[in-house]
């Protein structure tokens, strides 16, 4: 069983550049950043070192951090610009009994993290919700589509905060 | 060998097996399931989305929407996790009450699975026993707090009622009632030999695979991993009462297949018995509403905190900003994780086992589709 700032130490020596932080400016649970073009093989060396063996992986979440710039356009409405979108990993060992979170921020224009669904399996419909919600593209994933909203909704990610819900679709009325 | 080619077959929505309105495209090789799709969305109500828009009380009543048949443990599970992001401590009567509830909610969640599976197999008679039983339960929960499904009774930091006169009496006479249905349902299903042929060896879960999948609970005990959080990462007073974590041991089969599934539920509700049994023993006299706080408002942060369902691993992931709404409410719904590898489980198998299989995953889509 070891302690985030030992897993964090473990990383930074293997991987350097590609790990940013250990943020525990936050109350409650430390965070492990990553860049998001490295999580895979961050991903592989979690699960498979001998010492670490990240066997299940609990929850991912995509996250709006909502730290955009809030454009007013001519028309009255507003626009964001600019900002940044997350994912989130919360990791555990079912076998040493140590856990982790891992985060990693990607731009909000053109969102793209690896996959890890080769990693774990339960990953594919996780990374295929946050696509959905969020519109974060996960680079190599097998099959990326909506999972719960409609596949031809068009009017954007839900859980994105400046989404607008479309006034129709497929001409019937959506707000009501 | 002569090649037929494959046909497309879909499954639901509307289907009584599905157990709510999910559709799986089967493509098949005659009768033979090459490959499954299944296809999400059907009850999807975007609950995250209005959880951002709402105070944290005001979220309690949405969580009983996920799992629909164990309102009770979703209450639980986000009452903790508020709690845990606050650092509230509720008094000791509220924790015993609490889990006498959500283990008479898990009883009653693995009534309507053991149940239901019997119909879906096409034993029509103990899905009766149950349900008489079942409506006791849900008796005592309107007794409680005025509603049979959906209850809003765990509040943050207490509940919104006492338990009403009488209650420890009339749920010892359940108990004691109740362990003759369990085992007039073993004798009428469990042991039955055509129930046997159906589920034995069919839809075989190993561990290494379960755990790739995140698949929890009953589905990953029965594969014979001894894995359950109220004891690996226990929460409330669980580690108070003396249980036992049944596991899959591949009686009729091999392990983790339908019928250890199956089995692992029944023995499960005995667990629970034991354990509310041991909770009234123990029950204390005192407040419920002293830790209730007047305004609901975490300093920033975020947390994952997460209780075991019947179904399997219920977490929240709630980041705050220091506001009275969260600022973001993810839910770990175990029957959206379970369901993931139903592809993988009824590759090879036949038309009919697919029913078997879905059936002993026991999903529920309110929580699926959230």
């Amino acid at each position: 069983m070891k302690s985030t700032e030992e897993i964090f130490a473990l990383l930074k020596e293997k991987f350097g550049d590609a790990v940013l932080e250990l943020n525990t400016k936050l109350p409650k649970e430390a965070v492990i950043e990553v860049t998001p073009l490295k999580v895979t093989d961050i991903c592989w060396f979690l699960r498979d070192n001998e010492e670490l063996q990240f066997d299940n992986l609990i929850l991912l979440t995509g996250l709006d951090d909502d730290n955009g710039e809030i454009v007013k356009l001519e028309d009255g409405t507003t626009e964001t610009k600019g900002g940044t979108l997350s994912v989130v990993y919360h990791l555990e060992s079912m076998k040493l009994g140590h856990k982790i979170v891992l985060r990693t921020t990607t731009g909000r224009e053109n969102p793209e993290v690896e996959t890890v669904s080769k990693v774990w399996a339960c990953a594919d419909w996780h990374e295929r919700e946050a696509y959905d919600m969020f519109g974060i593209i996960f680079l190599n994933h097998p099959d990326l589509r909506r999972i719960l909203m409609p596949y031809d909704w068009e009017a954007g990610y839900p859980l994105r905060k400046d989404y607008k819900n479309p006034e129709f679709y497929h001409g019937m009325k959506v707000p009501y | 060998m002569l090649k037929t080619e494959q046909m497309v077959l879909n499954m639901g929505p509307q289907h009584p097996s599905t157990h709510g309105v999910l559709r799986l495209e089967l493509e098949l090789e005659g009768e033979i399931i090459v490959n499954v799709k299944p296809h999400l969305g059907y009850l999807h109500r975007c609950f995250e989305k209005h959880c951002e828009a709402m105070t944290y009380p005001q979220i309690i009543p949405y969580v009983d929407r996920l799992d629909y048949l164990a309102s009770m443990n979703n209450e639980m599970g986000y009452a903790i996790a508020v709690e845990r992001l606050l650092d509230i401590k509720v008094p000791e009567r509220v924790e015993y009450i609490r889990v006498i509830m959500a283990e008479l909610q898990r009883i009653a969640s693995h009534m309507v699975a053991v149940g239901t599976y019997g119909i879906d197999i096409g034993a029509f008679t103990p899905f009766l026993y149950l349900f008489r039983d079942r409506e006791r339960i849900l008796t005592l929960f309107e007794k409680t707090c005025g509603a049979r499904l959906l209850y809003n009774y765990i509040w943050v930091g207490g509940l919104s009622h006492d338990l009403p006169i009488n209650f420890v009496n009339e749920t010892r006479d359940f108990l004691n009632d109740f362990k003759k249905t369990v085992i007039e349902v073993n004798n009428l299903l469990s042991y039955n030999k055509i129930f046997i042929e159906r589920t034995a060896n069919v839809g075989v879960l190993n561990v290494e695979s379960a755990i790739n999948y995140g698949i929890t609970g009953p589905n990953l005990r029965a594969s014979g991993l001894k894995w359950d959080i109220r004891r690996n990462d226990p929460y409330s007073i669980y580690d108070r009462f003396d249980f036992e974590i049944p596991v899959g041991e591949g009686l009729h089969g091999q392990v983790g297949d339908c019928w250890d599934r199956y089995y692992l539920r029944v023995q499960e509700m005995i667990q629970s018995i034991r354990i509310v049994e041991q909770a009234l023993d123990q029950l204390p006299e005192g407040e419920i509403t002293s830790a209730l706080p007047k305004r609901i408002k975490p300093v920033e942060g975020q947390l994952y905190s997460r209780v075991e369902n019947p179904k399997g691993e219920l977490g929240y992931f709630i980041v705050s900003k220091g506001q009275l709404q969260p600022f973001r409410v993810k839910v770990r719904p175990p029957s959206f994780i379970n369901l993931s590898v139903l592809g993988e489980l009824c590759k090879g198998h036949l038309i009919a086992d697919v029913i078997a299989i879905l059936g002993s995953i026991d999903i529920v889509l309110g929580e699926v589709d959230r």
